[in-house]
Formats: structure tokens, C-alpha cells, sequence
């Protein structure tokens, strides 16, 4: 990622984004919570939570591409196409994932 | 500030959405042929849909100051059914040169299985035959790095210009890739699964805004038809000039489409 290709300071970008994200944080750690009080106590090892736990320690490593990273980590890194499709939807995460 | 939006279904809009479109400064939209929420149950009814992407959208877009133009295809999603799939792409030919067609889209991948890439080769045959534009859909989440991938190396096969190929819905792990190879390349700026405004205008400031749009791809999920404007109100916020801000959501557009000698640039 070029430096100094966002025209914004620094400081502003802080005071601009902030509060979104800091939103954005809370309600991860709210669907964390949240899964904790599920009834039935299900879905805590679902391969999406897996990639999720995997994923959020990117956020604190060194730049640059840290988006990048996650989206990787959350890809088929197959090359082959599949037999046949058994479903139209996507999951978020790979389904047979080492997570 | 006057935008186009390349890549939005209005099929699945209502006319208040034009309205507010064209308040907003949006002076045409392309659409894609795409999935309509479920599979179909003939062919035929490919044939109403084609006649309401040449006929009944542009009408409705016209009473809003609104260019509209199309892409024809039959979708990824289904084209698990070759069968099936072949005798949509059999009736494409009937539409192709009616006056708002501008090529074949959205092509590409959905689960990335052997029929979805048999079709998808098809109808890149198709549009070399014809020598028409593609608009290329990837696949969503986990299936979009690969997906991309095949779906390149498909057009490579197929002997397409890379020029005349839009490759959309491209995201961080897969920009480079499309923009190097010589395509161009698509953010769709859609709250959950793919894109926001935000990351746009990250990935222009990475990589630049040759070769690159951004669009809405407004469809039946959760989605917003005025996301162009918003990435452009992000853009200026940081301080990016009108100059860029208008050549990723007018001029580029007007660039790659008007390769296509229906699409009239808008006045």
C-alpha cells in the first residue's frame, strides 16, 4: 500500500472513523456474548466461529494489507472446480478450513 | 454530482428508486441478467425477463431522465442445468442487437463446479462470436478468490480481450490479480457481503483509479441503489479531488461501455 495515498491526516481519520468502529467492535464482542447464552449451548465450534477467532488477531498485527489477509483466510484456496453444486449460498468461511 | 451506476438490478427496484437516483445525479445504469431470487422454471420465462430488461426498464428509467442499457446471460446460480442453461443461451442471439444491449453479463461463477465453468465457457464463446463486452460476476465470500481465478483463466482460453471484460465484485484479495491481467475491475458497494464505500476508496487510494468503478448492484438483498453518491461523498471527505471523483463514477464507465457503439455517453 503506497503511504500517503490517503489525502486525510491522520488525526482526522481517527476522529472521523472512530466511533464506527469502535460500534463495530462492541457488536463482535456482543455476538460473542451472545452465542455464550444460547439456549442450547450450540455453534461455539462452527467452522465460521473458528475463521472468525483465527481472524481477528490479524487486526493487531503490522500493516500493510490486513483486509487482505482476512479475506484470504476466509477463501477456498482450492484450485479445482467441484463436482457439482449442492447449495447456491456461500458460507463466509471455508468449510473445510484448518481454522 | 452526476454519476453512472454500471451494475444495478432495477428489476428488483421500485420506481421510487429511480426517482431518488436521478435526484442524486445518476444519469444512466446498466443491468445485468441475474438470478431472480429463485430458479426459474422454464426457459421461457428467460424469454419475459430479456423482454423486460430490452423493454419495460428503460421505459421506466426514461421517465426519470434516466439512460438505461442491459447485459444478457443466463446466471450462474443457474446454470448447474446445462440443459437448462443451453436453451437460455440458444434464445440470447434473438436480443443481442436490440438498441440498450451492450453484451453478455453478469457471467462467471456461483459454487465454481464443473457445469457453472462448461456454461460459463459458453458463453464466452458466445461473445466472441459476437464480439460483444463482458460483465463478469465472482463468486461471493469463501468462493471468490478461486472463483476469479477460473473464471480469468476461462476468458484467457476463450480469447478475450481483457480490455473488453469487466471483471466486478472484486474485493482486496483479488483487485491486484484482475488489474494485472489486464482487466477491469468492479467494487459493488454492498453493506454485508461484499464492498463498503469506505473500502472503495481504500482500494482507489492503493491502487488507483485506472481501469477500476464502482457500482450498487441494488438487487432483492440487502442493499443500497444511492451507494455510488455515498462513495463519492467518502471520496471528497478525505479531501480526493472532483477530477477522481469523477473519473471512477462517469468517466470510467463511459470509457468501458463505450466500447460498445449502443452505449451513447450521456449529454
Amino acid at each position: 500500500m503506497p503511504p500517503g495515498s490517503c489525502p486525510m491526516p491522520g488525526q482526522r481519520i481517527v476522529d472521523t472513523y472512530f466511533m464506527e468502529h469502535r460500534a463495530k467492535l462492541l457488536d463482535i464482542a456482543a455476538f460473542f456474548d451472545r452465542l455464550d447464552r444460547a439456549a442450547d449451548g450450540e455453534g461455539r465450534d462452527d467452522v465460521r466461529l473458528r475463521a472468525l477467532r483465527r481472524a481477528i488477531p490479524l487486526l493487531l498485527e503490522d500493516g500493510p494489507g490486513r483486509v487482505r489477509k482476512m479475506l484470504e483466510l476466509f477463501s477456498d484456496h482450492s484450485a479445482e472446480p467441484i463436482p457439482q453444486a449442492h447449495t447456491q449460498s456461500a458460507l463466509g468461511a471455508d468449510p473445510h478450513g484448518d481454522y | 454530482m452526476a454519476y453512472i451506476d454500471p451494475h444495478i438490478h432495477m428489476v428488483s427496484r421500485t420506481t421510487d428508486d429511480y426517482r431518488r437516483m436521478a435526484e442524486a445525479g445518476c444519469l444512466a445504469v446498466t443491468e445485468p441478467a441475474f438470478w431472480a431470487g429463485f430458479d426459474r422454471g422454464s426457459p421461457e420465462g428467460f424469454r419475459d425477463y430479456f423482454r423486460q430488461l430490452t423493454e419495460v426498464e428503460p421505459r421506466r428509467a426514461a421517465a426519470h431522465g434516466i439512460d438505461h442499457y442491459c447485459w444478457l446471460c443466463i446466471n450462474p446460480k443457474e446454470a448447474e442445468d446445462p440443459v437448462f442453461a443451453r436453451e437460455v443461451i440458444a434464445m440470447i442471439p434473438e436480443f443481442l442487437d436490440r438498441d440498450t444491449v451492450l453484451g453478455i453479463g453478469e457471467i462467471g461463477l456461483n459454487k465454481n463446479s464443473r457445469n457453472e465453468l462448461v456454461i460459463l465457457e459458453e458463453q464466452i464463446e458466445l461473445a466472441r462470436r459476437h464480439d460483444r463486452l463482458v460483465l463478469v460476476h465472482t463468486p461471493h465470500l469463501e468462493d471468490k478468490l478461486k472463483g476469479t481465478r477460473l473464471t480469468m483463466d476461462a476468458l484467457a482460453a476463450g480469447g478475450i480481450d481483457p480490455a473488453r471484460v469487466l471483471i466486478d465484485h472484486v474485493e482486496e484479495h483479488t483487485v491486484a490479480e484482475v488489474l494485472d491481467r489486464g482487466y477491469w475491475a468492479g467494487m459493488t458497494l454492498y453493506p454485508d457481503s461484499k464492498c463498503t464505500p469506505q473500502r472503495a476508496a481504500d482500494i482507489i487510494e492503493c491502487y488507483g483509479q485506472e481501469r477500476l468503478w464502482i457500482n450498487s448492484a441494488g438487487d432483492w438483498g440487502p442493499s443500497d441503489p444511492l451507494s455510488v453518491p455515498r462513495c463519492q461523498v467518502e471520496l471528497r471527505r478525505r479531501g480526493h479531488s472532483a477530477e477522481l471523483v469523477e473519473s471512477i463514477s462517469l468517466h470510467n464507465p463511459i470509457a468501458f461501455l463505450g466500447q460498445c457503439d449502443r452505449f451513447r455517453p450521456p449529454a
